[in-house]
């Protein structure tokens, strides 16, 4: 797997809601969506930093390949 | 679905975790286990001790051999562990109250003897389990359900506590910085004596509302605006240090290892008796 295919990707399922991924994006790539679950709100802004994936309490979002997915 | 990460050292099975929204705890096992997986440890060397908490349920989630002992005792099950199994790789996982309170006179002996275990410390500065006790990192005037008109006690700086019992390797940072958090637990682990490392921690439920301290990205930016480097707040003016909590290396030092003295001592007796 190659730098560039990776990607931001994310378990709604497992998402409590608590919008620390989403605060500490440094792009504003991500939101909560209306039933407070994790979405990719701009996914063309994401520089694959993986903060997101260090600070998620609930390993819900993460940066991966397709088969992770 | 999960990462390669969570699916190699987790027991999906158990998965979802059962702590709060916004809990660090998730944060942190989280961090243990990529310093795992960064120093390429064998899963099946790896032994993860902890007490009795909401941080002590971390080792139920954890793919590696698993003790959950009892309230203050990890330290104690993990010292008999290391002493008959020395090839194993003991790492304990314990919050303030754990390992300060109940637990307080473990941590001292296990640091005065450098015996190798890895000790990682979720410090929420609260009981989160039971209510939202004070614990012995409550900070002064905060609020507790046992301290509802504020605490009077002075907090326990646990990394230093550890440092001055003995322990060879001693650091705290917190669970918004997590690159330095990993770092600091591999060279924890790396240190061939005792280790701690305190991972300043949130808990929205109890500690965040009982304190007014607003949510868990709130609780987060506290952590990012107030931590900072132990050097850089030593050159501080005292007024400017006010509010400040300190991060870093407080020790790191070679001394013999406890485990290597006690099987020298078996050999030269095992000598004597020919
Ligand atoms: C011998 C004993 N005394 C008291 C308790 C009740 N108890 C369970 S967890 C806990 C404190 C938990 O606080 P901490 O160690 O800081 O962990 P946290 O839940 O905040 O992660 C206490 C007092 C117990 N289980 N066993
Ligand atoms: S990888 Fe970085 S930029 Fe992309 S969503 Fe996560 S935090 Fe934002
Ligand atoms: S940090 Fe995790 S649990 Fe919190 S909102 Fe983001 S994906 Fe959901
Ligand atoms: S009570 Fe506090 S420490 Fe326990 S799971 Fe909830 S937020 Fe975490």
């Amino acid at each position: 797997m190659t730098a560039k295919d990776r990607k931001v990707i994310i378990n709604k399922d497992w998402c409590k809601g608590c919008g620390i991924c989403v605060a500490f994006c440094p792009k504003n790539v991500l939101a909560l969506d209306h039933h407070d679950k994790i979405e990719v709100a701009n996914r063309d802004a994401c520089i694959l930093c993986g903060q997101c994936e260090l600070r998620c309490p609930d390993f819900a979002i993460w940066l991966g390949g397709e088969a992770d997915e | 679905m999960s990462s390669t990460l969570i699916s190699n050292y987790f027991r999906e099975a158990n998965l979802p975790h059962i702590w709060c929204p916004g809990c660090s705890n998730g944060i942190v096992t989280r961090a243990l286990v990529k310093a795992i997986d960064e120093l390429g440890l064998d899963k099946n060397k790896v032994t993860v001790v902890s007490g009795i908490g909401c941080s002590s349920r971390a080792p139920g989630y954890l793919d590696f051999n698993t003790l959950h002992t009892t309230h203050g005792r990890a330290l104690a099950f993990a010292t008999g562990l290391k002493l008959a199994n020395p090839d194993l790789e003991v790492i304990v996982i314990t919050g303030d109250g754990d390992v300060s309170a109940i637990g307080g006179n473990h941590l001292i002996h296990a640091a005065r003897r450098n015996i190798n275990i890895t000790t990682i410390v979720f410090n929420n500065n609260i009981y989160g389990m039971t209510g939202g006790q004070y614990s012995p990192t409550t900070p002064t005037h905060a609020l507790g359900t046992t301290a509802p008109h504020g605490n009077i006690d002075k907090p326990f700086d646990i990394t230093q506590l550890a440092a001055a019992a003995g322990a060879t390797y001693a650091a705290r940072t917190t669970s918004y910085h997590v690159n330095q958090l990993i770092k600091y637990i591999k060279k924890g682990i790396e240190n061939k004596g005792f280790s701690l490392i305190e991972a300043a921690s949130i808990c929205p439920t109890y500690y965040g509302r009982k304190n007014k301290s607003g949510s868990a990205v709130k609780m987060m930016e506290f952590l990012r605006d107030n931590y900072i480097d132990i050097k850089a707040y030593d050159k501080l003016p005292d007024d400017k240090k006010i509010g400040k909590e300190t991060m870093g290396e407080f020790k790191e030092i070679t001394l013999p290892e406890y485990t290597d003295e006690y099987l020298r001592l078996i050999e030269n007796l095992k000598g004597a008796e020919k």
